[in-house]
């Protein structure tokens, strides 16, 4: 560590040696730190913007926005708690599904498959990440949703009875469809970054094992995801901020009803698709109010992202 | 026999080395089977992971394959009525929307984006860093709030709804995706070709942009290609800035119609013409994407069998 | 090591593995190749039983990749194709008599630089090989860690403090970490490659002594790229060089006071003399 440590230093070194800062008069030096400065600029412009605009909002409703349960609009009330709730077990639902599959995936590409079909494969994988979010709208709506309502919804109230957590009409629309849809969309992100961090996990220590007898599954159950599992929980988080912040799709599936959810088959309204769905022709405190939903939507998507970034790029040890 | 025995190790390590070789034969097979089980349970998952692409692909086929003529290509849209339910025209006026769109949002994100790739690549300070981290959680926050930033800065000021409006906030999605691929490209061109250039004598910025930068450009371009298909495709930045048009519109200040838009404002209309334009317009997009994709892909492979 | 030592019963199939029979590793003919181009070309010698085979040669003749083919380690590189003939006692490595995980639980192997697993304590460490081969009994695998630490002269410093992480140890403890680790397993051959090339000159002579001490426990075959140290430990002695066609082949191999000695070929005289490499 300390080796790696000091070459590391050394490196930082040597590119202040032999990089040196270009004289500061100098026009290029000029023009790429103003850029540098625009875009810092325009970063906090849109931090503010999203803020200033949800001001009135919180000033007059402070944190009822957060505890309320009632959006209304037209009577001008604007408890987004429900909304809150709405994300976040969509998000947590998608994620359930998600991780087990996409880690899975990546386990199964990196090691499982030869490595001619692993490119070939990859690239399908990544290919769903490129679909865009309003063609996995239009599925949903007009796929998901009808099998939703005649097939899995039936068969899961079959199974507690209509009884709560499937309690409800079973009309495909709702909180069920918008998770599966989202699901399905955040698995190439876990995918791409679970492959990514298993890529690290030292060849020697793989070796190691497998020169003690270990079968596949011991090399991957005890050396390779133990070791993954700080970056693999940094890919979950990407792909639960990805869920979080999904807006067309959801609000294409989802049945736009900012009430509370009180089981799978609720219609529901997330934060972002509320925004997408109510922005326009707003009045101007229902539109501050959506200001707030933005900016709750901007911490939270910004704090888990921080959150996952700082841990699929923590350095790996020895 | 007894020979042998007197030359061997003392007694517990045989004794042991029978054991542990007795019970992991004996367990063998169970943990074979048990391996076995496992890597199936993974190329389950796998194949559970890329079924959802070849459903969505299937859909998108049969349901709009036979919409894409020439004729809707071409043509600006018309409104289905009672009495001509099959009149729908054309998607024209939205591949030339999101070509406009998605043109001036490029010419705005590349250039900010290559520079701020050669800022980042060449400089270490803390704002360096901070800057860094900025742009990576930035390629992560919800797109929707790039459009109410556009709403805010571009809409209210013109008073009106834009082309422009959405160009802004589809090249604030760019710029962090371009810039991460640039600073890449640039940080992975050899230092050695650095050293030489100045070694010559060659001044900082002259070294960058006439050996670095030509150097990444292959790099540059994967990326700005990639950052291109995820901007057509994207729907949410639009929904409240770009407004709408029925006719050819070349004046990006003006209001313009865009294809991720016009599958969304048709996937819930009234008449099944309209539903199966938007499947069809959802296959274009997703044909659009994928070419872009392969063409980032193929340049990237490309340039690793240069460099070999 | 409280055990009493019983009879052994002789003529049970298990007890013909442990009376491992002369030679300990035979190789006859033995060719590797990746993706078609030949890395280590008709190489034939056998190793003795309880004594110390080194590998030596300059870089890039193959002594490595001839080691990792012993303990079918090669499997996993895509294209990598192993000919010839790799006897255990009398069982073929190649064949299908021997799954690959009894195979390699029972020639064990240390690698170049120290590859505890990070996450695992000292003691999950030691034991992870008797784990992974399916013996779940902590009586067991207490017993066979000290036995082992105690092997790896590694027993006295860590005994109080074996919930430790791995990563606590210093370098060249590391490596007689993973040395008991091998150990545990109770291998018949243990494969050593380049196990000093990253440790300091105590370290490295402690690792020499451990290797003569533990041959009345092991057969050993071990690369080296110091020649010294193949002097001091190592009873036989293989000296393999690059061909023109960059494959490796084996020059001479010989009891090791004859190579240093005594060469019958010209090019082991100017190895060792230092003339190139």
């Amino acid at each position: 560590m300390t080796v790696q440590s000091s070459s590391e230093s050394l490196d930082r070194g040597l590119a202040r040696g032999v990089m040196p800062r270009a004289k500061s008069g100098s026009t290029y030096n000029y023009v790429l730190r103003g850029v540098a400065l625009l875009f810092t600029a325009v970063l906090a412009l849109f931090v503010w913007s999203v803020l200033h605009q949800s001001w009135p909002a919180w000033t007059k409703y402070g944190l009822h926005i957060l505890t309320g349960n009632n959006w209304s609009p037209a009577e001008n009330n604007f408890g987004a708690l429900a909304l809150i709730l709405a994300t976040l077990i969509t998000a947590g639902v998608a994620i359930l599904f998600a991780v087990p599959i996409g880690i899975g995936t990546a386990l199964t590409l990196n090691f499982v498959v030869p490595r001619r079909l692993a490119a070939p494969l990859t690239t399908v994988v990544e290919l769903l990440a490129a679909v865009p979010s309003v063609v996995y709208g239009l599925w949903g709506l007009n796929v998901i949703v009808p099998w939703m309502s005649t097939t899995v919804q039936p068969w899961l109230a079959s199974l507690t009875n209509s009884g709560w957590p499937f309690s409800g009409n079973a009309i495909g629309l709702g909180i069920s469809t918008a998770s599966l849809v989202l699901a399905i969309m955040v698995l190439p992100t876990i995918v791409a970054i679970s492959r990514d961090v298993i890529a690290t996990v030292p060849r020697d220590l793989i070796e190691g094992a497998l020169s003690l007898g270990a079968t596949r599954s011991q090399v991957l159950t005890r050396v390779v995801l133990p070791n993954a599992k700080i970056g693999l929980l940094g890919a979950v988080s990407l792909g639960a901020g990805r869920a979080i912040g999904e807006t067309v799709a959801v609000a294409m599936v989802i049945g736009s009803s900012p009430s509370m959810p009180h089981s799978f088959f609720s219609l529901g309204s997330t934060l972002a698709s509320t925004i997408a769905t109510q922005y326009i022709d707003s009045s101007p405190m229902h539109m501050a109010a959506l200001g707030a939903l933005a900016t709750i939507l901007m911490v939270m998507t910004a704090s888990v992202n921080a959150f996952a970034r700082a841990l699929v790029n923590r350095k790996p040890k020895s | 026999m007894t020979d042998v025995l007197a030359q061997l190790p003392p007694d517990p390590l045989l004794e042991r080395r029978r054991l542990v070789q007795s019970i992991a034969t004996k367990t063998q097979r169970r943990r074979a089977v048990r391996s076995s089980l496992f890597i199936g349970l993974l190329s389950a998952c796998l194949a559970m992971a890329i079924v959802p692409l070849f459903f969505v692909i299937y859909a998108l086929i049969v349901r709009g394959g036979h919409v894409l003529t020439w004729v809707f290509i071409t043509k600006v849209p018309v409104q289905p009525t009672l009495f001509e339910q099959d009149q729908i025209g054309g998607i024209g006026n939205a591949i030339l929307g999101s070509l406009v769109v998605d043109l001036v949002a490029a010419l705005i994100a590349v250039p900010l984006g290559v520079i701020l790739g050669l800022y980042l690549s060449e400089t270490e300070t803390r704002w360096a860093n901070g800057l860094r981290r900025a742009a990576e959680i930035m390629t992560g926050l919800p797109s929707i709030l790039l459009g109410i930033f556009a709403y805010i800065y571009i809409v209210t000021t013109m008073q009106s709804f834009s082309g422009f409006a959405a160009s802004i906030a589809l090249a604030m999605l760019m710029t962090p995706v371009i810039t991460k691929a640039a600073e890449t490209a640039l940080r992975s061109v050899p230092r050695t070709l650095t050293e030489a250039g100045l070694a010559l004598g060659a001044r900082q910025s002259k070294v960058s942009l006439r050996v670095v930068l030509p150097v990444a450009t292959p790099g540059i371009i994967t990326g700005v290609l990639l950052a291109l298909a995820r901007a057509i495709g994207e729907t949410a930045p639009l929904l409240f800035v770009i407004g709408a048009s029925i006719n050819y519109e070349w004046n990006p200040f003006h209001q313009m119609a865009a294809l991720p838009m016009m599958t969304f404002t048709y996937s819930s209309a009234a008449y099944d013409s309209q539903h199966a334009a938007a499947w069809g317009i959802g296959l274009m997009l997703v044909i659009i994407v994928l070419v872009l994709n392969a063409s980032a892909r193929l340049i990237a492979a490309f340039m690793r069998r240069e460099r070999h | 090591m409280s055990q009493e030592p019983t009879t052994t019963q002789t003529g049970s199939g298990i007890e013909a593995v442990a009376l491992l029979p002369e030679p300990a590793m035979r190789l006859r003919d033995v060719s590797v190749a990746f993706s078609g181009r030949m890395a280590v070309r008709n190489v034939t010698f056998d190793v003795a039983a309880n004594k110390v085979t080194s590998m030596i040669g300059p870089s890039g003749s193959g002594k490595t990749t001839l080691l990792r083919s012993l303990n079918r380690l090669h499997d996993l590189t895509k294209g990598a194709v192993v000919k010839g003939e790799i006897q255990l006692g009398d069982i073929d490595v190649y064949g299908n008599e021997l799954p690959t995980t009894l195979l390699r639980s029972r020639i064990g192997m240390v690698f170049q630089r120290p590859n505890p697993f990070p996450t695992m304590s000292i003691y999950d460490n030691v034991v992870s090989g008797l784990r992974f081969n399916g013996i779940k009994k902590k009586s067991i695998l207490d017993e066979a860690a000290e036995s082992a630490l105690i092997s790896a002269a590694l027993w006295d410093s860590v005994k109080d403090r074996m919930k430790a992480h791995a990563s606590t140890l210093s370098g060249g403890e590391q490596q007689r970490l993973c040395i008991a680790r091998a150990l545990a397993v109770e291998p018949e051959v243990l494969l050593m490659d380049e196990p000093t090339s990253s440790l300091d000159p105590v370290s490295t002579q402690r690792i020499e002594e451990l290797m003569v001490e533990l041959k009345n426990r092991v057969t050993i075959i071990i690369v080296t790229h110091n020649m010294q140290q193949a002097a001091r430990v190592s009873d036989d002695c293989a000296f393999l060089l690059m061909a023109e066609d960059r494959a490796g082949e084996l020059i001479e191999f010989a009891p090791t006071t004859k190579i240093f000695n005594n060469p019958s070929d010209s090019r082991t005289l100017d190895y060792i003399q230092g003339r190139f490499g």
